[in-house]
């Protein structure tokens, strides 16, 4: 059967075609195209390991501000609660100071009044008597105008002399 | 992108038809003479077109007086007879008309066989039809690839146009291929000869299923050209393989001493029958789709009748397609097996 008998030409030009197209293939063609192609996958993976990064940082930058933003708002919180706490302290203080400031003045008040009545009343006395003295002088100035009530006078004053 | 997929596949699917119409053509050119002056002989006919040539049939013409003449593209005829060399071409025979004399030998052409009168024996390295499809191949996958290789020229690494076709097959071959059946250690130094192998068969079978000039030839269907691919990838695979490969040959693990009489030898075959079943499998496919097709061809023949073609043809296109598909898997599986062979000659022993 011929169809089943290897010719030896076609064994010649094929081991010859296909030697020489393997390496004209292999050094032309698939060297560069699987270098290229394999370049390129790794390019790609690069930028998605690249990407994977980025977004990795991105979520720490994130978390970092939270923590941050966090952070401030407890210590803002702390601030507003130490000013209102001082608020309050520098209240009640003023109020103590202003209320022993109050007692102070009412009780100096107090005093000065009791001096002024004191004062008042030492005046009236004075006057009162002044006054007194005066009806008096008028009195005795009356009772003394005539010569006959000198007398009686007289005589009156002996008579409780004598009686002593 | 995937309306242009599917335009390009309309775009094939009425190239191939349209091949098909002028097959069916040529194929009725081819065949006048038998019906005109002899009785029509279907296993000659198909015998004659699977087998190699000398020459490049074209066409028949026929003169006024009935003369049949064949037009051809005339190949080299290179021999060696008693340490001689003697080249001359193809139209020197006349289509087997005449004998060629060179010096003391006397050439003539029997049935497509160079035989010298006298009776020396010839050693036929001619540049065959089959020989010459193997180089125009070898041309076509050259411009292709190197094409393919410049568009990566100057850091560009975005395939576009031709190599954003082909780069996908080349890196199917790499990825589902190569790396699965060797391994991501090996891989890298015979990816080349793999993606070789493999678009090299794959045009040769689409060569063979073009009915005409550049095609026609049934290289892939010839067992001079599967026995010497099969010989690459037996002399591929022995020669890397490792120590574990060998032990498993000859000292195979787990086999007690007394099966090893049997056992060895079975290992040894192995050897051989791997790249032989490689060898006979493309051989046998290719063959038969051509046996097919042209037996499909050949009833309107039979049945001398232009009618037996509303059948015949509707088949052999349907066979036709079906070919489209078995040149692509033949070449794929040619590869892949080359590949687990190689993959089992190189692997690591993990036990």
């Amino acid at each position: 059967m011929e169809l089943i008998t290897p010719g030896v030409g076609l064994i010649f030009w094929t081991t010859i075609t296909f030697l020489i197209l393997i390496f004209l293939l292999g050094k032309f063609a698939w060297k560069p195209i699987l270098e290229s192609v394999e370049t390129r996958n790794k390019e790609i993976e690069d930028a998605l390991i690249l990407a994977e990064k980025t977004k990795k940082e991105m979520e720490q930058l994130q978390s970092d501000n939270k923590a941050l933003i966090q952070e401030a708002r407890i210590e803002r919180d702390a601030i507003l609660k130490e000013a209102r706490e001082i608020k309050n302290s520098l209240i009640s203080e003023a109020k103590e100071k202003a209320k022993l400031e109050g007692e102070k003045i009412v009780s100096s008040a107090r005093e000065t009044i009791k001096n002024e009545k004191v004062a008042a009343v030492a005046e009236l006395k004075n006057q009162v008597a002044a006054l007194s003295i005066d009806i008096a002088e008028k009195i005795l100035k009356k009772e003394l105008s005539t010569d006959d009530k000198q007398e009686s006078m007289v005589k009156t004053l002996i008579a409780e002399v004598n009686v002593n | 992108m995937h309306r242009s997929l599917t335009t390009d596949m309309i775009r094939n699917i009425f190239f191939f038809i349209l091949v098909l119409i002028s097959q069916v053509a040529l194929a009725d050119s081819g065949h006048v003479e038998h019906d005109h002056e002899v009785e029509f002989d279907a296993k000659e006919t198909i015998i004659h077109h699977i087998l190699d040539a000398h020459d490049w049939h074209l066409w028949d013409t026929q003169s006024d007086n009935g003369e049949v003449h064949s037009v051809s593209i005339p190949l080299p005829i290179i021999l060696f007879t008693d340490g001689n060399l003697d080249v001359f071409m193809s139209s020197a025979f006349n289509h087997g008309h005449s004998k060629v004399v060179k010096g003391d030998r006397e050439y003539e052409l029997d049935h497509d066989h160079i035989i010298e009168t006298s009776g020396k024996s010839v050693v036929d390295l001619s540049i065959t039809k089959n020989a010459a499809t193997l180089m125009i191949a070898a041309i076509i996958l050259l411009l292709l690839f190197t094409a393919v290789a410049r568009n990566y020229k100057n850091g560009n690494l975005l395939p576009k146009g031709l190599t954003g076709f082909m780069e996908p097959l080349i890196v199917f071959v790499k990825e589902e291929i190569a790396i699965p059946n060797i391994g991501e250690k090996h891989y890298r130094k015979f990816t080349p000869y793999l993606l070789s192998l493999f678009f090299f068969i794959w045009l040769l079978n689409l060569l063979g299923l073009i009915p005409f000039f550049p095609g026609g030839a049934n290289v892939t269907g010839n067992v001079a050209v599967t026995l010497v691919l099969a010989v690459f990838t037996m002399i591929l695979v022995n020669v890397n393989g490792n120590s574990g490969y060998w032990k498993h040959i000859f000292a195979p693990p787990g086999v007690p001493l007394w099966m090893y009489p049997i056992i060895v030898p079975v290992e040894i075959v192995g050897v051989i029958s791997k790249p032989f079943a490689l060898m006979v499998r493309l051989f046998a496919n290719i063959t038969a789709g051509h046996i097919v097709i042209l037996s499909l061809i050949s009833l309107i023949f039979i049945f001398k009748t232009a009618w037996a073609s509303v059948a015949a043809i509707p088949m052999a296109l349907f066979i036709s397609v079906l070919e489209l598909l078995v040149a692509a898997l033949q070449a794929y599986i040619f590869t892949l097996l080359t590949a687990l062979f190689i993959g089992l000659a190189v692997q690591e022993e993990h036990h």
